[in-house]
């Protein structure tokens, strides 16, 4: 741990003199098998098979996985096209946070999708049928599935590549399918597959049930009531207008839970009725992931339930980048159509959307002084910025999230351009990597987004930087004390906002109107 | 002979080019798009979509994103080829349109340009470590095939000019049936001769990333899953799927 903490604190300080011109500055030559060692647990037989897939590999595993890959170019627009038209014209070489990390070549995008492309190419297309060597086809043998396991499992599927690529190529879309034929011959990601296990066992990613869910919820209630003097209400299961579908890390994790609290008061002062379900108590979608449209459906299928059982209008989702996605490109599309809700609101939406449209309508009143203490950037997460939309124009992603905390916060600043927005750097632990076994997968992969940060740091003193993504936020708090920051400079975005709200009733109304009426008072 | 062999190379490779192109475009089009996946901030209506599309095939714009130099050559290469392509139509069209005669000074020139974007694009295949790392030996060959074709043809624009009448006399003929003699020359031979080869392979190689760009999803699609509704048209209709259980049951 402590030669990891070392290494990632050199990669910030030993810059050379182009990184003091350029704030991502890498040493951008290849170095074969760098990251070769890093492999995270496959899964277990019993959790392969929870989910629909073999627990060991099948005798034909070779026919089974080339048969899959056949079927996925049936059923993949883009994943058959990408296979083709990849010109290798190098534009994307260097533009993966996991390459500008490890510098291993095959964590390039185009190198990690030739991974299988070279394998597409021997089976599926005639140059690679009839010569082999001159296009770089190679057979499918146990050497090639064992690194498709590593790398296809050092790709966060933040889709940073794509924006770069003439063609739109999506190593996302690459990597999905990879992960979909790995598991049909039962080689799964422990991580990722158990993680979807509890969610059709329990109804959520931590496994936690719902007398948990129950006793975290009513403390919640009483240290809002402590602090703000109001009853704070946070519904389970109770019939409503407004099902919030949180990712279930704001349960009970840090920085997340505060987001939770933030939420809760955002509805409260809102006037709306609102509930969590402990069916559907989870926003994440590890199918996504793993690219299993038949898993991620049954756990979109959950919101779609919990929605009609509990009679809801409307269905919010809370701060979380992938989850964001699942939402906004796939729950309409998996569980959809949603023609019982309210067609008045966004189905889904965002709750962001929904602060900041309380916000113009100048329902939420603020004390932002109470946020003074810091200095405040945003990190852009890669599923909310480059596979979704907040509001109704393109980018309202980007603004909607800054425009709240401005509106909570005095001190804030943007990081470097191309670190940002379209351009954002992953953390480091998305796409289903966010496990301890990749620990120095996601300490180098999170290395570009703290060389940014520390930009920041030491031109404009910022101190914090929020997020709206339960896993971004989980890893940041886990690598940031590795590059000299605390395990608490990262924050929910609603956090900042439950910092400053001042609640009708409140002690902090009071504080301030009290004031405001004894300088009334002395006036007359 | 010399004369045979080239029409029928032509009609081979004419019909392997369409017909290749025709097969992957019925391929892409059929194969289906089971949600909504554009690279966002991506536009919300199709004339936001054909404008980015626009962008993508004219000026490169992610490309431009990415990475500067491959830009200028991609740009000095496709351009050209381009002016290139028009000013041939005069070798094929009896009368020349306006536009084709037009061109044929740009057009001439644009063979130099042409010839500098692929030896640029393969000077950054051979000597930039990360794009040699992706790079199989047919990407190189593939860029031969463009030298070799655009030297040809140069050779045979300012230094051994072919009989042209009797080029164009041989090409009017081949599209009607009737075919006349191909003028003997060697840079002629080799010219066309690559040419043949680059319509063969076409239909084979990374070269579909002309057709296959206007398929991608991730650029030709509206930014629009919460609007529209979307089903994956291989998962069963909504009204026949199973919940899981209550937990605890």
């Amino acid at each position: 741990m402590s030669d990891l903490e070392k290494n990632a604190q050199d990669a910030v300080d030993e810059l050379p003199p182009e990184a003091q011109e350029d704030p991502l500055y890498f040493d951008p030559e290849p170095k074969d098998g760098a990251a070769a060692h890093i492999k995270s647990f496959p899964a277990a037989p019993e959790f392969q098979e929870a989910l629909g897939y073999p627990g060991e590999r099948p005798e034909n595993w070779k026919e089974v996985a080339l048969n899959k890959m056949q079927e996925l170019r049936g059923k993949f627009r883009s994943f058959r096209l990408f296979l083709d038209i990849c010109v290798k014209c190098g534009s994307c070489t260097d533009k993966c946070h996991y390459y500008m990390g490890t510098s291993d070549p095959k964590n390039m995008p185009v190198a990690r999708q030739d991974l299988l492309r070279s394998v597409y190419r021997r089976y599926f297309t005639l140059p690679g049928k009839w010569f082999p060597s001159l296009v770089g086809a190679r057979e499918l043998t146990e050497e090639v599935l064992d690194e498709w396991y590593t790398y296809y499992f050092q790709c966060s599927e933040c889709r940073r590549c794509s924006v770069f690529c003439p063609y739109g190529i999506d190593t996302a879309e690459v990597t999905m399918a990879a992960r979909e034929i790995l598991d049909s011959v039962g080689y799964g990601m422990k991580y990722t597959n158990e993680i979807i296990g509890k969610v059709f066992k329990v109804g959520n990613n931590l496994g936690l049930p719902k007398p948990a869910l129950e006793s975290t919820l009513e403390d919640l209630e009483e240290e809002i009531e402590d602090d703000t003097g109001v009853k704070v209400r946070l519904p389970l299961d109770e019939p409503a207008d407004i099902l919030l579908v949180p990712p279930s890390a704001d349960f009970f994790a840090e920085p997340h839970i505060d987001g939770l609290i933030g939420y809760a008061k955002v509805f409260h002062a809102a006037g709306v009725k609102w509930t969590i379900s402990s069916y559907a108590s989870e926003a994440a979608n590890f199918a996504m992931f793993i690219g299993s449209y038949e898993n991620m459906r049954r756990v979109a299928l959950r919101i779609r339930k919990a929605a009609i059982d509990l009679g809801v209008k409307r269905i919010i989702i809370g701060e979380c980048g992938h989850a964001w996605r699942a939402a906004y490109q796939f729950l309409n599309t998996l569980a959809g159509p949603f023609d019982f809700l309210d067609q008045n609101y966004p189905i889904p939406q965002h709750i962001c959307e929904f602060t900041w449209d309380l916000i113009q309508q100048g329902k939420l009143r603020f004390d932002k002084s109470q946020n003074d203490h810091l200095t405040l950037t945003f990190h852009d997460s890669c599923n909310v910025a480059r596979a979704s939309r907040m509001g109704d124009y393109p980018g309202g992603q980007f603004d909607i999230p800054r425009n709240i905390i401005k509106a909570v916060c005095n001190n804030y600043h943007d990081m470097p351009e191309g670190t940002i927005r379209e351009e954002t750097l992953c953390c480091g632990g998305g796409g289903g990597l966010l496990t301890d076994d990749l620990m120095e997968l996601r300490k180098k992969g999170g290395s570009p987004r703290m060389k940014a940060l520390k930009h920041v740091t030491e031109e404009f003193g910022v101190n914090k930087m929020a997020a709206i993504c339960a896993i971004c936020k989980t890893q940041f708090s886990k690598i940031m004390p590795m590059f000299g920051y605390g395990m608490d400079d990262i924050m929910s975005v609603h956090q900042l906002v439950s910092n400053a709200i001042v609640l009708p009733g409140s002690i902090q109304e009071k504080e301030l109107d009290g004031e405001g009426e004894e300088a009334a008072d002395a006036a007359e | 002979m010399l004369t045979t062999v080239y029409a029928l190379l032509f009609y081979v490779a004419f019909a392997i080019f369409v017909g290749g192109i025709a097969y992957r475009i019925w391929e892409y089009w059929n194969t289906p798009k089971p949600a909504v996946i554009p690279t966002t901030p991506a536009p919300i209506t199709y004339a936001g979509v054909a404008w980015r599309m626009l962008k993508e095939i004219t000026v490169f714009e992610s490309l431009w994103k990415g990475n500067k130099w491959i830009w200028i050559f991609a740009q000095l290469f496709h351009a050209s080829l381009w002016l290139i392509i028009i000013r041939h139509l005069r070798y094929f069209l009896e009368p020349v349109p306006e536009l084709v005669a037009l061109a044929q000074p740009f057009g001439k020139y644009a063979g130099l340009t042409f010839v500098l974007g692929a030896l640029g694009l393969l000077a950054r295949r051979m000597f930039v470590s990360r794009v040699r790392y992706i790079s199989a030996p047919s990407d190189y060959l593939m860029l031969v095939l463009f030298l070799g074709i655009g030297l040809s043809g140069l050779g045979m624009t300012f230094v051994a000019k072919p009989d042209i009448i009797g080029v164009k006399a041989f090409f009017l003929g081949l599209m009607v049936f009737n075919w006349q003699p191909l003028p003997a020359s060697l840079p002629l031979m080799v010219h066309l001769g690559l040419v043949a080869l680059w319509m063969i392979i076409f239909p084979f190689s990374k070269l579909l990333h002309a057709p296959g760009v206007f398929f991608s999803p991730t650029r030709n699609m509206r930014d629009v899953p919460r609007e529209e509704y979307h089903p994956v048209p291989w998962l069963p209709p909504i009204d026949q799927v199973e919940y899981d259980p209550p937990h605890g049951k």
